[in-house]
């Protein structure tokens, strides 16, 4: 048995498709209750790692443990624990979305009064209701997507994976998944969801696992990411062009740092949390204007150009457009 | 699916939650119907207007009169269209795995075979309902029957059987099949010649000697020729003997052959 505390632990989780090596040596570990954002460009192996812990998937090598189970020897018991809402929608598009959840729930097990009663419950939760009745294949792609989640929650899983859960929703859709998934966590759920959006793993997730090619390049909490990639810093935005000269020297006599200038922007590395306070000060008494002053942490875009030595989207060699099937 | 794993424990529930699961899946096929009811259409006006065209085209010119020749054709129409029918079975489940609704029913905590047998329960009451229909048609056209019920119901029940069999085959088809489509090109495509060089429309003695050899082993022609004996009257037990080894033959042959495909392309993710 693993430690309580682990809802999900994986060792050295290897998995190839012919000569790609999709996962080669994934070592992470969710804890009960919390949320794991596990981020990466195309390619990287999201979708791999989330199919092999739903047990659709048989590794090559390595462990793999969800709810205390293993994924491969007890993948039963797995299946039990577990919600799956896969990266591409996989309703019945000939049923209705009513249909879609009573299938689901009849097929957990429930009566056909209880699989009715949770069907309309989760089509109200997600906003369905007017289009319950409509075969799935009338839906919009935001409609199929939150059709699909709620299919994944029918039978109230332990865990959950979502395998970029907002990839086509309308910013609205999108935070309101986001509220979903807060809610969710609130009572006690674990969550383990895919990402390309940094800000949404920075948003939603306790712990971020950074995945490129297969390996782990970074792991951690999203403030500790960003410190390796260096300090924040303040950035003053100018309204007046011609006082750049000015505005930079007070920061540099305030801080001790030389300053980087950006068009109207003016900012300083922020090592020092005084350094806020003597900035405003010297404004102050210089009568310099302006517009707007903030301290800034740095984004994870920032952390992964850092770490990987790319940008995000930019993953050359891999075909990430794969499709399975 | 059907990854015989390792024991998975009772985790599963047992053969009876199999069976359950599988109940709910067919009803899902059937539901299916009901919001795509062109697709009763499909396989309900098809073979009607089979019935009719041949009837009224073919009839004076084969058997001398149309109520002899519906004596004739109609048991061979229904074993005609329960091997076309057996292609919803491949175009259903290439359909479920190509969308992902495959891989839905997988990460649920049923039995691994439920999903293939729902499918394939699902199909066989379609093949039931083709053939009352047709029955029905074939009575109201003015169909005799020379058995007795009882010899109707044999009749169905061997239909089902070969069926069940030839399910297998498309379902291996809907394991290799790319998409859909490729499913119904390459059924409709290989079943045709399969359902014509047979005695289903004409008797066996019109055709040319070779032809008629291939004709005679053709299971469609037994079969029809079995539904002929069970409906009108002649020969039962040869050519319904020969069915059953056909069916158990097709069936040890494809039923291991497909679940061997759909594990393999399941494992390839
Ligand atoms: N069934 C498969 N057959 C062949 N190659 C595959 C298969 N599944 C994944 N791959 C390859 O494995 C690698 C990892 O794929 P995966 O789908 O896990 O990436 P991902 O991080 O989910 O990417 P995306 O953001 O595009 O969804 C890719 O190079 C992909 O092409
Ligand atoms: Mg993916």
């Amino acid at each position: 048995m693993r430690r309580m505390s682990e809802a999900i632990h994986v060792e050295e989780l290897h998995r190839s498709f012919g000569a790609t090596r999709a996962l080669a040596g994934v070592d992470l570990s969710v804890r009960r209750g919390s949320v794991l954002g596990l981020l990466g460009p195309n390619g990287a192996g999201k979708t791999t790692m989330v199919r092999i812990l739903a047990t659709l998937l048989r590794p090559d090598a390595g462990r793999a443990v969800v709810g205390g189970h293993d994924v491969v020897s007890q993948a039963q018991r797995v299946r039990q624990l577990v919600g799956l809402t896969g990266q591409y929608a996989s309703v019945d598009e000939k049923l209705t979305g009513r249909e879609n959840l009573v299938l689901i729930a009849r097929l957990l097990g429930q009566s056909r009064a209880a699989a009715r009663a949770r069907a309309d419950e989760l089509l109200r939760e997600f906003e369905l209701e007017h289009a319950a009745a409509r075969a799935a294949k009338h839906y919009s792609g935001g409609m199929r997507r939150r059709l699909d989640l709620a299919a994944s929650l029918v039978g109230r899983p332990e865990i959950l994976f979502l395998d970029e859960p907002t990839t086509g929703l309308d910013p609205r859709a999108r935070l309101s998944l986001w509220q979903l998934v807060r809610r969710l966590v609130a009572a006690g759920t674990t969550v383990l969801l895919t990402t390309q959006y940094l800000e949404e793993a920075d948003a939603l997730a306790d712990e971020i696992v950074m995945l490129d090619h297969g390996r782990v390049i970074a792991a951690g909490t999203a403030d500790q990411l960003k410190a390796r990639v260096g300090a924040r810093s303040l950035v003053l935005s100018l309204t007046d062009e011609s006082q750049l000269p000015a505005v930079a020297a007070l920061l540099e006599a305030a801080g001790g740092q030389p300053p980087q200038v950006n068009g109207r922007q003016i900012s300083v590395p922020a090592c020092d949390a005084g350094l806020l306070r003597a900035v405003v000060r010297r404004l102050d008494e210089s009568g310099l204007k302006v517009d707007e002053i903030a301290l800034r942490s740095p984004s994870l875009d920032d952390v992964f150009l850092a770490l990987t030595g790319h940008a995000t989207g930019e993953d050359g060699g891999e075909d990430g457009g794969y499709v399975p099937g | 699916m059907v990854d015989m794993s390792p024991a998975d424990g009772p985790a599963d529930g047992g053969l009876l939650a199999g069976l359950r699961q599988t109940g709910t899946l067919a009803w899902r096929t059937l539901l299916q119907i009901r919001h795509n009811p062109w697709e009763l259409g499909d396989f309900s006006i098809q073979p009607v207007l089979f019935l009719l065209l041949f009837l009224f085209v073919f009839g004076g010119a084969i058997a001398g009169s149309t109520a002899d020749y519906l004596q004739f054709i109609l048991p061979g129409v229904i074993v005609m269209n329960m091997v076309f029918v057996t292609v919803y079975v491949g175009h259903g489940l290439n359909t479920d795995l190509t969308k992902g609704m495959f891989d839905r029913l997988r990460a649920l905590p049923i039995a691994r075979w439920a999903p293939l047998a729902g499918r394939i329960v699902a199909d066989l009451v379609k093949q039931a309902w083709s053939i009352i229909l047709l029955l029905g048609v074939g009575f109201l056209l003015g169909f005799r029957l020379g058995t007795s019920p009882l010899g109707l119901l044999g009749m169905a029940l061997l239909v089902l059987t070969v069926a069940l069999a030839m399910s297998w085959i498309m379902v291996l088809v809907g394991v290799l099949a790319r998409d859909p489509e490729h499913v119904q090109l390459f059924g409709f495509t290989a079943l045709f010649p399969v359902t014509f060089v047979s005695n289903v429309f004409v008797p066996v003695e019109t055709m040319p000697g070779w032809l008629q050899v291939v004709v005679a082993v053709n299971p469609v022609s037994q079969l029809a020729d079995a539904a002929r004996g069970l409906l009108v009257g002649g020969p039962v037990l040869g050519p319904a003997l020969w069915s059953l080894a056909w069916a158990l033959g097709i069936t040890a042959v494809f039923a291991p052959l497909s679940v061997r495909a759909l594990n393999r392309r399941l494992a390839r993710g």
